[in-house]
């Protein structure tokens, strides 16, 4: 187990990656606009023509933008940096392996966290309403954490093939977003449904969500926030596990 | 340098800077370095030189921790390779350019110096005097994408300075450039040499090696086969010196060929080469023909074996002995 004062020190390393992935890979414009049209179309395509009111509307949007933000860029970081051999010129510094992760982590977390603006402004502008903006602010940073953690666990093939991981990650993905409550809250779902968008941890921030915006949510905030909680650290122990295994065979 | 309680600087250890003992790699079934053990002193330039495949690259690559060993032990500055404390005091100059070519060569610059914890206002100064160095100062806001092979490489070599490293590792940091970047790599590497850093290079450069380094080290079939100053292994190994001569007249070589410790002689008309594992009988036995056939003499020279030579020799005696 590292002390304290290494962790602290590659915590401030991790910054620096963080701060190159959001120069190198968010500042993109197709990034950005992937991050804000992609989970816009997805849900106009299906709310479209639907009687629904804003408060119902806007937290499903707000947990794709999200979900999708924050699960964009971070898988494909591994193997953009292998295929440039970036990642090498990593290893050669003085930062552990979950240094790297933690980098690439933040990033997608900060991109995930501001992208998360766009729908709540929309919702403001058509008049949906935010009754616990604190607890919303704190279920998108957790949820951005759980999510950014979850895109770290799709990049660890060896692989230098960015398109590999795309299409692993797209499999997972968008499974996901349609059994999560996003559009259809969780209480209107079938039982067999229940069980499954229990899984999903997209679900418990579309929940908070819900909750946060006046609506009535499935399950408690006692539960939802917790659970993201408990899935961020599961997810991240699993991410750095598989990376220490996969990462030398990609140098 | 910004100094954190586990800076390795605060605890450098005493010791040569690089201690390899049985370093041992295999890639599948395939043996790349096998038992190879040497010792490299500080502020030691050290050249490890090999052909193709011979197991140069992967022990750089073990030493500065983009791979582990199978087995042996490999210390750099007293630290276990590839630890937070060796990697901390090592810079890395690999093969193959590798800055973040989306990015400008000042924020390539500073974002190695946040890697390796350098105070902001010592890494701006730092990054200042290392783009100057290699003339890279006024592309220093351009994207590294916009870079030839030889800046790319002349910004490398700076990514490897700005953490301020104790020893540096290089990996054929000049093949393929013109000669004016290889000069400002040549010249860097001098500098950082008079600071008393150690200095591990491979190369496939003779000359490079002959010219730079302290002791050089061959490897073949990943096995090392020398390791010594360059002047001892060209006189060790490569025995066979060339005694040039010009004469004012036409002589043939077959009257050379018959002076004493003649092994061969080529040429043609009034200019020869003679190969001799004894320069110095060859000189007088030629003064003597020279005056015996009343001859003029008009230039000569002597060439002792080169470092190629040696390296050619060595590494043969190894692919053919085994």
């Amino acid at each position: 187990m590292a002390d304290s004062p290494i962790v602290f020190d590659q915590l401030t390393r991790s910054l620096a990656i963080a701060k190159k992935d959001l120069r190198v890979y968010y500042s993109q414009g197709p990034v950005v606009i992937f991050g804000i049209l992609m989970p816009a179309f997805l849900f106009l395509a299906y709310f479209i023509g639907r009687q629904m009111p804003v408060n119902s509307l806007i937290p499903g949007l707000l947990g794709m933008a999200v979900f999708f933000t924050a699960t964009a860029v971070s898988p494909v970081v591994a193997p953009w940096e292998t295929q440039a051999r970036t990642l090498e010129r990593l290893a050669s510094c003085p930062v552990s392996v979950w240094t790297i992760l933690l980098g690439d982590m933040l990033a997608s977390v900060i991109f995930g966290i501001v992208i998360s603006l766009v729908p709540i402004l929309v919702g403001l502008i058509v008049g949906a309403s935010i009754h616990h903006p604190f607890i919303l602010a704190a279920g998108i940073v957790l949820a951005a954490f759980c999510f950014s953690s979850l895109a770290l666990i799709f990049s660890f093939p060896a692989t230098s093939s960015p398109a590999t991981i795309m299409m692993l990650s797209s499999l997972v993905k968008f499974p996901l977003v349609f059994i999560s409550g996003v559009f259809m809250p969780v209480e209107g779902l079938p039982a067999w449904a229940k069980v499954i968008a229990s899984l999903s941890p997209l679900t418990y921030f579309t929940e908070v969500a819900r909750y946060c915006m006046g609506g009535t949510s499935y399950y408690p905030l006692s539960l939802c926030l917790p659970l993201l909680l408990v899935a961020t650290v599961l997810f991240w122990g699993i991410a750095v596990s598989l990376h220490n295994r996969t990462l030398p065979k990609r140098l | 340098m910004n100094l954190s309680p586990t800076d390795p600087e605060e605890t450098l250890k005493d010791g040569p800077a690089i201690h390899v003992e049985g370093l041992t790699k295999y890639y599948g079934d395939f043996l790349a370095v096998d038992h190879v053990s040497f010792d490299v002193g500080r502020g030691e330039l050290f050249g490890f030189l090999g052909p193709n495949g011979a197991g140069k690259t992967t022990t750089v690559r073990v030493l500065t921790g983009i791979i582990k060993a199978e087995g042996g032990t490999g210390l750099v500055m007293g630290f276990p390779a590839g630890s937070l404390q060796a990697k901390q005091l090592s810079g890395v100059v690999p093969e193959q350019a590798n800055a973040y070519i989306d990015l400008s060569a000042w924020n390539n610059l500073m974002l190695m110096a946040e890697l390796y914890r350098v105070r902001i206002s010592e890494a701006k100064r730092r990054a200042e005097a290392l783009l100057q160095e290699v003339g890279l100062y006024e592309k220093k806001d351009n994207l590294v994408k916009t870079f030839s092979l030889g800046m790319r490489k002349r910004l490398i070599l700076c990514l490897a300075l700005v953490g301020g490293p104790h020893i540096l590792f290089l990996d054929e940091p000049t093949s393929g450039l013109d000669v004016q970047s290889t000069r400002l790599i040549r010249e860097t590497l001098r500098k950082f040499r008079e600071e008393g850093k150690t200095i591990f290079l491979t190369t496939h450069n003779m000359d490079e090696a002959s010219e730079l380094c302290d002791r050089v080290a061959i490897i073949n079939h990943g096995k090392l086969v020398a390791i010594d100053t360059p002047e001892k292994l060209r006189i060790g190994a490569g025995r066979v010196h060339v005694v040039e001569i010009g004469f004012e007249e036409a002589v043939t070589p077959k009257t050379l060929s018959q002076l004493p410790n003649a092994d061969k002689v080529e040429g043609a008309g009034n200019k020869m080469r003679i190969y001799t594992e004894n320069p110095c009988s060859l000189v007088a036995s030629i003064v003597d023909f020279t005056r015996s056939h009343s001859l003029t003499m008009v230039n000569l020279n002597i060439q002792p074996p080169s470092l190629e030579e040696a390296f050619i020799r060595l590494t043969q005696e190894v692919g053919h002995g085994g």
